[in-house]
């Protein structure tokens, strides 16, 4: 069984059609690429999978291990090992980072009829995963992303997906806004989760995450469908041609796995 | 207004009370009251045509036949004991119950009484402040409240005298068959550089009956003093509470004032500081929450009589269900207050569609170097954030609390005493629990039955 299964997905925002067909199959232990230009629908799909409700589904399925993900609250989604980094990262104030983070894991380890974690059992998990990403503990008794830069936003997320463990990890233009520096810490950061348990869908505009966040498959989003899919050379092959190049081709959408 | 009827019955209150009030014999007592009782027969209760009454309408309290509340005799308030306090003076609908309290710890230089004790016993400590500085002329209700003084709390702190916990002040009233009225006066007392901390926390008793509190606290802080004044509104849904603390602060007093309203169906809380000597800090915070059809009105009043001195106003409200809160925060800056320096910040969310707020501020400037700003925001629980929690796995309605929690606790964190912040920190989380607006909407019912389950 496939670990994400799309199938056929339309998904429309305001009467507008974003999504029009999507197949993709992600197995455990894959890293997929969705790259695409603005507009092309790229963030909705990753909020679709994160069961943001704003996002209408009309026709077609997603099957997270099997189950049918369409059917799930996003906390439910969250439980079964969904995890999204956020494009843009919410500052809540007044909801302290460390405390958010514990009381996530318990929510998820309940679900999964585990014991909770108390503060003197969570912290050295969670120290550890701040040596990770390289971020300073003073940050997380500040409230959550509350005055953070963009960079300590991102590495942030990270850090969530690092203490939270998901299969199934959906990273939405987590490189936009990095220097050089943010982006080898937080490629580092996602590298080390890495496992044949773990998928990944690395959603971004330009190739250069790629360099640090060397994906299996490739999927090009071109106005709503995908419209190329192939190895990591792919990647490449947009950057030297740009987007342009794909448009002209190809009404044969091909599944990452035939 | 007031109809010849309506003020029928309470002058037949007033000569039925002053038959027996304390210190009726004193010259200086008996002519108090009877102004003030003069003054109230004159302008009636205010209407919503009058403007410092616009968005809260009291002809609920004016068309009822309110009749003091009686003698009640309670013995078992273990529950409502707090840890830590200085004192705990306990009233049961609006006597003093010596038998509930506990005055046994008070450091030296402190002296803590029930106001009528003090009015017995040391008539001439009472005289000097007493009635001095709260509005019967603009305020009816005030006026009421001075023209039926009989008990309530009196506290004062001799000079440099610091007392570090507060002094726990607790109303009850209890259950009863007709309308009942109680008029609370307390009058707290800080000499020049002491320090104070007083709650007043009004609640109910044993089952809903139509009860009215209508207390006034004049809190007179000297030079270089620091004192610190709580509120806390719990009354049961069916309670008329009108609240009004008037603050006169000298040279460099730093004075707070936390409110936390609560219950109560009908609330009125009026806050009025008097800045009078030159570096004085106000900091007014408050925090309402209203469900059902509460009405929370907040009315502030800041007076800047005095060169120097920064007021600080933070009111957040979190209404639900058709409770209507109101924020009036008005800022007055005499002639002679050159470099005030004032600010006033209103922050609401509204969880429901007919839930309702009306915020207005209101600035009278009469100096010419001054510092004067405000704002008001009114919004729902951020979406984006609610989606952001859910999508770590936190359940909407954990999300919901967490939010509405840290959007209350902004207030309840600048509170300064840890004993007074904790036993508040508990009211509120424990209210938030009983919202049913944090539910999600589709299925309240069957979620609030399960937090009921987990607090059983």
């Amino acid at each position: 069984m496939s670990l994400l299964e799309i199938r056929n997905l339309h998904v429309s925002v305001d009467g507008n059609e974003i999504l029009k067909g999507i197949d993709l199959t992600v197995n455990a232990g894959e890293v997929h690429s969705i790259m695409g230009p603005n507009g092309s629908g790229k963030s909705t799909l990753a909020q679709v999978l994160a069961r943001r409700d704003a996002y209408h589904v009309t026709e077609g399925s997603i099957l997270l291990e099997g189950k049918d993900l369409l059917e799930m609250k996003p906390e439910e989604a969250a439980c079964e090992g969904l995890f999204l980094a956020f494009q843009y990262p919410v500052e809540i104030p007044g909801i302290g980072n460390t405390y958010f983070l514990r009381s996530a894991l318990n929510a998820q380890r309940r679900h999964r009829g585990q014991d909770e974690m108390d503060a003197m059992d969570f912290l050295p998990l969670f120290r550890e995963k701040l040596k990770l990403l390289e971020m300073d503990d003073k940050l997380m008794n500040r409230s959550l992303n509350e005055g953070f830069s963009g960079g300590e936003k991102k590495r942030n997320e990270i850090l969530q997906m690092a203490v939270l463990e998901p299969k199934l990890a959906i990273l939405d233009e987590t490189d936009s806004g990095l220097d050089i520096d943010a982006l080898r810490i937080v490629a580092a950061g996602v590298n080390s989760l890495r496992s044949p348990e773990r998928a990944m869908l690395v959603v971004t505009h330009y190739q250069r995450l790629l360099n640090y966040i060397v994906p299996d498959f490739v999927h090009v989003l071109v106005d709503g469908r995908i419209v190329r899919s192939g190895g990591k050379e792919l990647a490449l092959e947009l950057e030297e041609k740009g987007y342009g190049w794909t448009e002209h081709d190809t009404r044969q959408p091909v599944g990452a796995r035939a | 207004m007031a109809t010849v009827e309506q003020l029928e019955t309470w002058l037949e209150n007033f000569t039925e009370f002053t038959k027996t009030a304390v210190g009726q014999k004193l010259p200086w007592l008996r002519q108090l009251r009877e102004d003030a009782f003069a003054r109230f027969c004159e302008t009636g209760f205010p209407t919503t045509r009058d403007e410092d009454w616009r968005f809260t309408n009291v002809a609920a309290i004016a068309r009822t036949q309110f009749r003091p509340a009686s003698a009640a005799k309670l013995t078992d308030l273990v529950s409502w004991r707090i840890e830590g306090v200085a004192a705990q003076l306990v009233f049961v609908n609006g006597r003093f119950a010596r038998e509930l309290s506990d005055l046994d710890r008070l450091p030296k230089g402190v002296t803590v009484a029930s106001l009528r004790e003090q009015i017995e016993s040391h008539p001439q400590e009472v005289e000097t402040h007493l009635g001095r500085y709260a509005d019967t002329g603009r305020d009816p209700f005030c006026a009421l409240n001075t023209a039926f003084i009989g008990d309530g709390a009196y506290v004062h702190v001799a000079r440099g005298v610091v007392v570090d916990a507060p002094i726990y002040l607790l109303y009850l009233s209890t259950k009863e068959d007709a309308p009942t009225m109680t008029h609370p006066r307390n009058l707290i007392v800080a000499e020049d550089e002491s320090q104070v901390a007083v709650i007043e926390d009004y609640a109910s008793l044993g089952g809903e009956s139509v009860v009215f509190s209508n207390a006034v606290t004049e809190l007179i802080a000297g030079e270089s003093t620091v004192a610190q004044h709580y509120l806390i509104e719990r009354e049961h849904l069916k309670a008329f509470n009108v609240q009004t603390l008037r603050i006169q602060q000298g040279r460099s007093a730093n004075v707070a004032s936390h409110s936390v309203l609560l219950g109560g169906g009908l609330v009125r809380n009026n806050v009025h500081p008097v800045l009078a000597g030159e570096g004085g800090e106000c900091l007014i915070n408050g925090l309402f929450m209203g469900t059902g059809r509460q009405h929370l009105d907040n009315y502030m009043h800041v007076e800047h009589a005095a060169p120097h001195c920064g007021s600080r106003q933070f009111y957040n409200g979190i209404l639900d269900g058709h409770a209507h809160g109101v924020f009036h925060g008005r800022i007055v800056v005499h002639k002679a207050a050159q470099k005030t320096d004032a600010k006033q910040t209103n922050r609401n969310l509204l969880l429901s569609d007919d839930a309702q707020i009306d915020t207005k501020p209101q600035l009278e400037i009469y100096a010419d170097d001054v510092k004067c700003t405000h704002g008001a925001t009114i919004g729902q629980i951020e979406e984006n954030a609610l989606f952001y929690l859910q999508s770590r796995g936190i359940s909407e309605l954990e999300a919901r609390k967490l939010l509405l929690m840290a959007f209350a606790e902004e207030c309840v964190d600048r509170m300064h005493s840890t004993v007074a912040r904790e036993h508040i920190a508990r009211l509120v989380s424990q209210h938030l629990l009983f919202t049913e607006g944090i539910a999600p909407r589709e299925s309240s019912g069957r979620v609030l039955e399960r937090i009921v389950e987990e607090v059983g």
